[in-house]
C-alpha cells in the first residue's frame, strides 16, 4: 500500500496529528512530532461517522465503552471482549448538601471494571493497538492504577508485561499487578523518573508502551468518561466537571468527548466549564491555573495522593489553557483535606475512593465555598479510583475498637458508652429483661 | 572540559545517527550554540522561532531536570552528562505484524 492510500485510509477514519503544527502521522506508535516534538492526539473525520454514531446505535450497543467504539481508535475489526466501563453516575443529595451544592453528581470509576479505576478504558484501547502493531511485550510507568490494568489486561489477551513503577508504590497496588503474572520493575525515584526511564527504554526495546508510545491511541480512551456522562444525564451536559489531574490528560478528553457529541448532534451546544482538582504536595497544573500560566513549572511530589504525583506533567500546559479557556478553576488541597474529602464521600454517598478520589471532592468542596461552582448548577465529580487501593492513607483515621462479649447487657453498655445516639430508649425494657427473654426463647446464650 | 550529551532516537537523525557526543558547552546556551555550528538541523529541530529550546523538550544534568537547578543560568561541569528528552517522548517503528487495516505496514516499515 503507498503512503497515499495510507492517508486515505485514514482520512476516512481517524490519524494522529500534530496537536501544534498539525502536521499528520497516520496511524503508527509514536506520540510525539517529529518536527516540532508537541504531542500526537488522534484526530477523526467526524462527518464519516455522521449517521453511524447516534443515540439509537449507542443504546443498541453493549452497556460498556464499546458502545462508542466509532469514535474509539480501534483497529478495524477489532473484537472486544472485556465489558470495561459504564460506571455509575450517581446522583450526590447528601454529599451535596454537606458541601453546598444542590445538583451533584458522582461519575464512579471506583467500581470499573477489571481493575476498578478508570485506567481500565485507557489500556483496553491502548492494548487493541499493541496487538495490533504487533508488540509482544507491553509496559508502562504507573502511579499504580496503570500497573494494576495493564498487568490485568495483558494477562487476558496473553501479552507479556513489564511495568514500572516508584519504589514507594502502596502495598497494594504493588499486589494487585504481581498477581497477574506481570513482570513489576520498582525504581528507586519518584514517577517521573520511573516516566523518563520509560521513554529512554521504549527507545531502545520494541515494547508498546501505553502511556509513551502508546499514548495517543491510550488517552483517547479517556473520552468514554465524557461519553458516559452526557449519555447518563439524558444526553444532555452539566454545568460543570470537576476532575484530579495527574498528567493532565483525563479533564482534555472529557472535554473533547463532549466537543465531539455536540459536532454530532447528540446533545445541546453548552458552555461547561471544567475544574481541575490536585494535591498541594503535586500541583504543578493547578498553580499555573492560579497564577494565570500555561508554562508548567515542574515540582517535586510530596503527597499521599500517589496517582496524582506526577510533578513534571506531560498534558500539563494544554490542560491548563483549556481549563482557563472554558471559564474554569483550578485548585489544590492539603494531605488533611484529601483524607477528609475520602471520608465525607464515604460517609454521604456510600462510595470508598482512593487519595485522588479524596483531592477531588475537597477540591469541589473549596471550589463551591469559593462561589466557581454555583449551587444549583449540574457539577458532576469525577472519582477516579479504589479506596482499597489505598487504604495506608487511613491509618490511625480509625482506633481499634475494644471487643465486646456477646451478651445484649455488654453491648447495650458498651453503645451508651460511645454513641448514645444508636440507642432505643424509647423502646427499652431493661437490656437485662431482654436478655432474659432471649435466653427463654432460646435465642442468646 | 568536556560533557557528554545524549540525544533520542528521534533526534539523532539530524547527528548522522549519533546518538551521544561529547561537547564543550559550559551552559544550555552554549549547548544550543554548538548544536547551531555543528548541528544545524538538530538545532532546528530543538529550537523555536525565538531560539530557545521548545517547550516540549526537558533536559537533564546528571538524572536531574534542568529546571530544578537553575536553568539557563546553570552551569556544566567536566563529566556531566546531559540528556534531552522530549516531554511526550516515545516513537519507535518497524513492528513485524498488522492485523487490520486502518494501519499501513509499507509506511511504518519506512519510518
Amino acid at each position: 500500500m503507498s503512503s497515499a492510500s495510507l492517508e486515505s485510509a485514514c482520512t476516512t477514519v481517524y490519524e494522529l496529528r500534530c496537536n501544534e503544527c498539525g502536521k499528520s502521522f497516520g496511524n503508527r506508535p509514536q506520540s510525539a512530532c517529529d518536527d516540532c516534538l508537541a504531542p500526537l492526539e488522534v484526530k477523526y473525520d467526524l462527518e464519516s461517522v455522521r449517521g453511524r454514531f447516534t443515540r439509537e446505535s449507542i443504546a443498541a450497543g453493549p452497556a460498556n465503552i464499546w458502545r462508542y467504539k466509532e469514535l474509539l481508535p480501534i483497529p478495524a475489526g477489532y473484537q472486544p471482549d472485556l465489558p470495561v466501563g459504564f460506571t455509575p453516575l450517581v446522583r450526590a443529595k447528601r454529599l451535596g448538601k454537606r458541601i453546598g451544592s444542590n445538583n451533584l453528581y458522582v461519575k464512579n470509576d471506583a467500581v470499573c471494571f477489571p481493575t476498578l479505576s478508570f485506567k481500565d478504558r485507557v489500556v483496553s484501547i491502548a492494548l487493541a493497538n499493541a496487538q495490533a502493531f504487533g508488540f509482544d511485550v507491553v509496559g508502562c510507568s504507573s502511579t499504580g492504577n496503570l500497573a494494576n490494568s495493564v498487568a490485568a489486561q495483558a494477562s487476558r489477551l496473553g501479552l507479556k508485561a513489564c511495568i514500572l513503577v516508584p519504589a514507594d508504590l502502596e502495598a497494594a497496588k504493588i499486589l494487585n499487578t504481581q498477581v497477574y503474572g506481570a513482570r513489576l520493575v520498582r525504581i528507586d525515584g519518584n514517577y517521573d523518573h520511573v516516566n523518563r526511564l520509560c521513554t529512554l527504554i521504549a527507545d531502545e526495546y520494541n515494547w508498546g508502551f501505553v502511556n509513551v508510545n502508546l499514548r495517543p491511541y491510550y488517552a483517547e480512551g479517556s473520552k468514554t468518561v465524557g461519553y458516559e456522562i452526557a449519555e447518563q444525564l439524558g444526553w444532555r451536559l452539566p454545568d460543570n466537571v470537576v476532575c484530579p489531574m495527574a498528567g493532565g490528560s483525563l479533564i482534555r478528553k472529557i472535554k473533547k468527548a463532549f466537543d465531539e457529541l455536540v459536532a454530532l448532534g447528540l446533545v445541546e451546544p453548552k458552555h461547561v466549564k471544567f475544574f481541575g482538582a490536585q494535591a498541594t504536595g503535586c500541583s504543578p497544573i493547578s498553580t499555573a491555573v492560579k497564577n494565570g500560566r500555561q508554562e508548567i513549572d515542574p515540582q517535586r511530589p510530596l503527597t499521599i495522593a500517589r496517582s496524582l504525583a506526577i510533578g513534571n506533567p506531560a498534558d500539563g500546559p494544554a490542560a491548563a489553557k483549556m481549563i482557563r479557556a472554558t471559564g474554569g478553576f483550578a485548585e489544590d488541597v492539603s494531605d488533611v483535606e484529601v483524607v477528609a474529602g475520602i471520608q465525607e464521600l464515604a460517609e454521604t454517598e456510600g462510595i470508598f475512593t482512593e487519595t485522588a478520589g479524596g483531592v477531588t471532592t475537597a477540591v469541589t468542596a473549596k471550589l463551591i465555598a469559593q462561589g466557581r461552582i454555583g449551587k444549583d448548577e449540574t457539577t458532576v465529580v469525577c472519582i477516579t479510583g479504589n479506596g482499597l487501593k489505598t487504604t495506608d492513607a487511613l491509618a490511625g483515621c480509625f482506633h481499634q475498637e475494644r471487643a465486646v462479649k456477646p451478651k445484649l447487657a455488654e453491648f447495650d453498655a458498651y453503645l451508651r458508652e460511645t454513641d448514645a445516639s444508636l440507642v432505643n430508649v424509647s423502646s427499652s425494657a431493661s437490656a437485662a429483661a431482654k436478655e432474659e427473654a432471649l435466653v427463654l426463647a432460646g435465642g442468646a446464650r | 572540559m568536556s560533557v557528554k550529551v545524549t540525544l533520542p532516537t528521534a533526534l539523532a537523525r539530524h547527528t548522522d545517527g549519533q546518538k551521544t557526543f561529547a561537547s564543550e558547552a559550559k551552559n544550555l546556551r552554549g549547548l544550543l550554540a554548538e548544536f547551531d555550528a555543528k548541528f544545524p538541523a538538530l538545532a532546528q529541530n530543538v529550537k523555536d522561532d525565538s531560539g530557545n529550546l521548545r517547550k516540549f523538550i526537558n533536559v537533564y544534568v546528571n538524572d536531574e531536570d534542568i529546571r530544578f537547578l537553575g536553568g539557563d543560568a546553570h552551569q556544566f561541569e567536566d563529566g556531566d552528562e546531559v540528556m534531552l528528552i522530549p516531554s511526550i517522548a516515545g516513537g519507535r517503528c518497524g513492528q513485524r505484524r498488522f492485523l487490520t487495516l486502518p494501519y499501513d505496514e509499507i509506511v511504518l516499515e519506512g519510518c
